[in-house]
C-alpha cells in the first residue's frame, strides 16, 4: 500500500510499504477514507518529539471502512468507523476510570519501558506518534491496523459525511476536554491561546459548557477570523499587550480560566521565546512554553489553567511561584478520547457543534509532502488539511479562502 | 588557536578555581559518607521491599545474590493470577528470554533459555514454595549452568483494584563460560527484563493478548506481523 512516512526533520515522503495484517484477536483493519494532518504532527515534522524512526508511518486522525476483523473484534466488515488516536485496552485500572490515554496495557512492553524512564510511568499507546507511545503505524496510508478495536472505534451512522465526524479521532474531544478541564462556571471569562483546530474546538466547547465570554489569542488573521466566527473576542498578540488587554477586559481580575492550545512550539518574538527556541535547537531543552507562561501570569487568582497543548519534557523559567501564590488549579493531559465519543457524536448529529468550518483543504495521499510543507509554512491559509486516499495524485481542493475575512 | 599569555593565565586561574571546588565537593562527600556509615549497622527502617533499598540499607538486606524485583497491579483476583503463573509452560508467551518450558511433573520443569550467540541453555527448576493464591517460589537445580531463582508474591490490592503482583528474581553463574555469558546477559538489565516480562504478563491477564505494535513501516527489514522495538 501507499503510506506517508517520516524520514527526518522536514522530510516526509510517500512510500510503498506492506499492508497491515491482523496480529491479535482484538485487532481490526480499516481502509482509510479520511486522515487529517494534526498540529501535533508538526512537532514530529520539526523533529521535536524523541523516539521517531526513519520509515515510521504518520497519522493519528483517521477514519475509514472496516475491511478485516480479528476473532474477538465486535466490528463488522463495511462499517464506517472513526479511530481514536489513543490506543486503549478498556480493561486496566486507568481505562476503567475512563482515563483512556493513560492505558497501562496499550504501549508494548519494549516501548513502554523507554517512556517509563522518561516520564516516571509508562505512557499509553497512540497511533502514528513515535515509539514512546508504542511505535504503532499511523493512518496516513491506505490501510491501518487498529489494535483493541473493541474499545476505540466509533461506528458512524449512515448519511453522515467523513468531514463531519473525522475529528472525533482527536482534535474535537481534545478541545472539549480542554474546556471541561477549565471547570467553567457561570459568568466565567475563558482565555484561549492558539486558534488552531484544537483552540477553535475549545472555543465552541467553552461556550457549550457555559462560558460567558471567550477571548482567543493568536496572530494569524484567518484563524482569528474563525475564532470570531465561533463567537470569541479576539486578540492579535502582535498588536496588543495580551496581559494588559485581558486585565482591562475583565475589570482587572484576569480571566477565570486559561487554556493553552499552543504547546511546545510557541510563536512570537518575546525574549523568553527566543531563548527557548535557541535552546530547543541546541537540544538543551525541549519546550518553548511562552504561551503557557503568559497564560499562567494572566489567569486570575484562584483560577484554572487547562493545558491540552503538547509538551514532551523539561521547561526552563517556569512560573511555579506564580502558580502557587495565585493558587491556580492546573489540569492537563493527553485526551481520553473514548470517554467523549458518544456524547460528541450525538452533538454532531444534532447539529450542536460545527466540525467542518475549519477545513481549508482536501488532498490526495500522494500530495502529503507538499501539504506538510504548507501546514508548516502557510498556517494562515491552511487551517486544516484532510488527506483522502480516494483522491488521485495531484488532486488538491481548496475549500476555504480567507480573503473575505481578512478584508 | 594560539593562546595569548593573558588568556593562558586566565585559563590557569579557572583551572585552580575548578580544582578548589572539586576538592571541597570531595571533602563534603567524605564527611557525608562517614556520617552515613555510622548508621550502617542498624536495620533499615523503611516500610519498603528489600529490592528498592539502596546504599548501606541494601547491603544490610541483601544476601550473596543480586536481587531484582518489580511489582505491578493486575486487575484480577489473586487466585486467577496464581493459577496462570503456576503453569510454568506459559512462561514463553510473556518472558522474553525463555524459549520453552517443559513440565517434568512434581513441581519440576525444564527451561530453555536463549543464550548469547544464539546458543540455548537448558536448566531444570524445582518449586521450593507453593502457597496457592499467595506465593510461588522456584530455584534451579544446583548443577545447572546458571543459578536462577524467583519468587512471585500476591497480595490483595485495595478496594477492587485486583492484586499487587511482585516478582523477585536473581541470577547467578556458579560455573561454565556459557553459564556466565547467559547470566551476564540476563544481569545486564535484569530489572528491565523483570519489568518487561511482568508487563506482558499483566497485558495477557487483563486483555487476553500481549500488546504488539506489529504494523507496516518503510523499513525494509521489518515485517508487518512482527513487533518493532
Amino acid at each position: 500500500m501507499r503510506a506517508v512516512t517520516w524520514h527526518g526533520r522536514h522530510d516526509v515522503r510517500v512510500d510503498s510499504v506492506p499492508d497491515p495484517e491482523i496480529v491479535n484477536p482484538r485487532d481490526a483493519i480499516i481502509r482509510i477514507t479520511s486522515t487529517a494532518i494534526c498540529g501535533s504532527d508538526l512537532h514530529l515534522y520539526d523533529g521535536y518529539i524523541p523516539g521517531m524512526r526513519a520509515g515510521d508511518i504518520l497519522g493519528h486522525e483517521n477514519m475509514g471502512e472496516v475491511v478485516e476483523v480479528g476473532p474477538k473484534s465486535p466490528l463488522k466488515k463495511g462499517q464506517k468507523v472513526v479511530i481514536p488516536f489513543t490506543v486503549s485496552c478498556g480493561d486496566c485500572f486507568f481505562c476503567k476510570k475512563q482515563q483512556f490515554s493513560a492505558c497501562d496495557n496499550s504501549n508494548p512492553a519494549e516501548t513502554a519501558d523507554a517512556s517509563e524512564i522518561m516520564m516516571g510511568h509508562s505512557m499509553g499507546g497512540a497511533l502514528g506518534y513515535a515509539h514512546l507511545t508504542g511505535g504503532y503505524a499511523g493512518g496516513q496510508a491506505e490501510y491501518l491496523r487498529v489494535p483493541y478495536s473493541d474499545v476505540g472505534p466509533v461506528v458512524i451512522p449512515d448519511g453522515v459525511e467523513d468531514d463531519q465526524v473525522l475529528f472525533l479521532s482527536d482534535i474535537l474531544p481534545t478541545g472539549w476536554q480542554a474546556a471541561e478541564n477549565a471547570e467553567i462556571e457561570d459568568g466565567d471569562t475563558v482565555a484561549i491561546w492558539g486558534c488552531g483546530p484544537v483552540g477553535l474546538f475549545a472555543i465552541q466547547s467553552a461556550f457549550i459548557l457555559g462560558a460567558h465570554r471567550v477571548i482567543a489569542i493568536d496572530h494569524y488573521p484567518s484563524r482569528l477570523a474563525l475564532a470570531k466566527q465561533m463567537g470569541a473576542e479576539i486578540l492579535d498578540y502582535r498588536e496588543v499587550d495580551v496581559r494588559a488587554a485581558l486585565n482591562e477586559m475583565t475589570g482587572g481580575i484576569g480571566p477565570d480560566a486559561v487554556i493553552d492550545c499552543v504547546g511546545m512550539e510557541s510563536h512570537g518574538l518575546a525574549i523568553d521565546n527566543i531563548v527557548d527556541t535557541v535552546k530547543a535547537h541546541a537540544f538543551l531543552g525541549t519546550e518553548r512554553p511562552h504561551a503557557l507562561r503568559q497564560a499562567i501570569l494572566s489567569c486570575r487568582k484562584g483560577g484554572r489553567v487547562s493545558i491540552p497543548g503538547v509538551y514532551g519534557g523539561f521547561a526552563d523559567k517556569f512560573p511555579l511561584g506564580q502558580m502557587m501564590e495565585k493558587g491556580l488549579t492546573i489540569r492537563q493531559g493527553q485526551t481520553h478520547v473514548q470517554k467523549y465519543s458518544d456524547q460528541l457524536l450525538q452533538m454532531i448529529v444534532d447539529g450542536k457543534i460545527d466540525t467542518t468550518f475549519l477545513i481549508s483543504h482536501h488532498a490526495s495521499l500522494e500530495n502529503a509532502p507538499q501539504m506538510y510543507r504548507h501546514w508548516h509554512d502557510d498556517q494562515n491559509e491552511y487551517t486544516k488539511i484532510v488527506l483522502k486516499p480516494g483522491l488521485s495524485k495531484g488532486d488538491v481542493q481548496t475549500l476555504k479562502t480567507f480573503e473575505e475575512e481578512l478584508a | 588557536m594560539p593562546e595569548t599569555p593573558d588568556e593562558n593565565r586566565k585559563g590557569n586561574q579557572r583551572a585552580l578555581i575548578g580544582a578548589g571546588i572539586a576538592a571541597a565537593t570531595l571533602g563534603a562527600a567524605f564527611v557525608w559518607g562517614r556520617k552515613a556509615r555510622q548508621s550502617e549497622d542498624s536495620e533499615p527502617i523503611s516500610d519498603a521491599p528489600p529490592h528498592v533499598l539502596r546504599g548501606a540499607a541494601r547491603d544490610e538486606a541483601e544476601g550473596d545474590e543480586s536481587l531484582v524485583g518489580r511489582t505491578v497491579m493486575i486487575g484480577k483476583p489473586r487466585q486467577d493470577i496464581y493459577e496462570a503463573w503456576r503453569d510454568f509452560t506459559r512462561f514463553p508467551s510473556f518472558m522474553d528470554n525463555v524459549k520453552a518450558v517443559e513440565d517434568l511433573g512434581g513441581g519440576s520443569s525444564r527451561w530453555t533459555i536463549a543464550g548469547p550467540a544464539g546458543k540455548d541453555v537448558e536448566l531444570v527448576t524445582n518449586l521450593v514454595e507453593d502457597d496457592p493464591g499467595r506465593k510461588i517460589a522456584w530455584r534451579s537445580e544446583p548443577e545447572s549452568e546458571i543459578d536462577t531463582s524467583g519468587i512471585l508474591e500476591l497480595t490483595d490490592a485495595p478496594s477492587g483494584r485486583g492484586t499487587y503482583v511482585r516478582l523477585l528474581m536473581s541470577y547467578d553463574s556458579p560455573g561454565g563460560a556459557i553459564g556466565r555469558g547467559v547470566a551476564k546477559l540476563l544481569q545486564r538489565e535484569p530489572t528491565l527484563q523483570a519489568r518487561r516480562d511482568l508487563r506482558r504478563f499483566k497485558q495477557l491477564m487483563e486483555t487476553g493478548e500481549v500488546t504488539t505494535n506489529a504494523s507496516p513501516s518503510a523499513r525494509k527489514s521489518e515485517s508487518p506481523t512482527e513487533a518493532r522495538v
